[in-house]
């Protein structure tokens, strides 16, 4: 279960109405390596992980959650106002016509999310070496997002959930070397 | 000095069709270097952590567009 907390991890700022940037944003909505797929998997794979890393899994799932959330915020303010005309220039109209201004699980090339994204092979590190990868290509997706937007406020929250892709990628080694049980020990390979 | 930016330069042809980009960068994060943390690292203030993303200077590490600002996301 959770407790809700009603305001967002780290405050979303937006200072333009850029219908374009929510175009890129959404691919860390519904995309392959982003939040909705980092959550499910981490949430779903904690299960049959070594009672050891469940809670690191537990834990991590949870913030994807509240990192989603503020991806939402962010498309939200980016297209609330915006006209269909500038939906349009944003070549946002296939999007329009299907959900209006309302939000959906789809990447940044419009594919709807699909759970072939993601993957729990019961094989922890298996699991735990597809959970590094998603970090880091989270955080490849971050700095290529901040690459093409042009909205400073926006990019002090991306480079936020950027850094915090930086500590679960890092986490999830440290899981990593717990699994492999040799960190206390004098090695002689 | 170290940083977490790599450079390379790609092989650039008299024929390429675009402008050549002669330096190409990379992003290696500071979790790659750490390991297992180690006990006793710096921290920062709780306050400033909270913004920041993380409480642990070693892996505070922000990303700025080359576009950006030129002097903080081309490696230096």
């Amino acid at each position: 279960m959770w407790i809700y907390e009603k305001k967002l991890q780290y405050p979303v700022r937006v200072s333009t109405c850029n219908p374009r940037l929510a175009k890129y944003l959404i691919e860390q909505y519904g995309g392959a390596d982003g939040e909705l797929a980092a959550a499910l998997r981490y949430l779903n794979q904690r299960y049959t992980l070594p009672p050891k890393v469940i809670g690191l899994l537990n834990d991590i799932g949870t913030e994807e959650l509240a990192h989603l959330e503020m991806i939402a915020t962010m498309v939200y303010k980016l297209t609330k106002d915006a006209t269909p005309e500038q939906l349009k220039e944003a070549g946002l109209e296939p999007h329009y016509i299907d959900h209006e201004r309302a939000l959906f699980y789809h990447n940044a090339a419009g594919v709807p999310f699909t759970a072939t994204y993601i993957q729990a092979k019961g094989d922890p590190i298996t699991d735990l070496y597809e959970d590094i990868a998603a970090e880091e290509k989270a955080r490849a997706t971050y700095q290529w997002i901040i690459n093409m937007s042009d909205d400073p406020d926006l990019n002090d929250g991306l480079r936020f959930l950027r850094e915090r892709e930086i500590i679960h990628a890092q986490r999830f080694r440290e899981a990593v070397e717990i699994l492999k049980e040799e960190r206390n020990h004098k090695k002689v390979f | 000095m170290f940083t977490t930016r790599k450079q390379y330069e790609p092989y650039t042809s008299p024929f390429d069709p675009c402008p050549p980009i002669r330096v190409k960068t990379y992003v290696t994060a500071p979790n790659l270097y750490v390991g297992f943390q180690p006990p006793n690292l710096p921290q920062f203030p709780l306050r400033e952590a909270l913004m920041k993303g993380t409480l642990w200077q070693v892996f505070y590490d922000p990303y700025y567009s080359p576009y950006e600002t030129k002097t903080k996301g081309d490696g230096s």
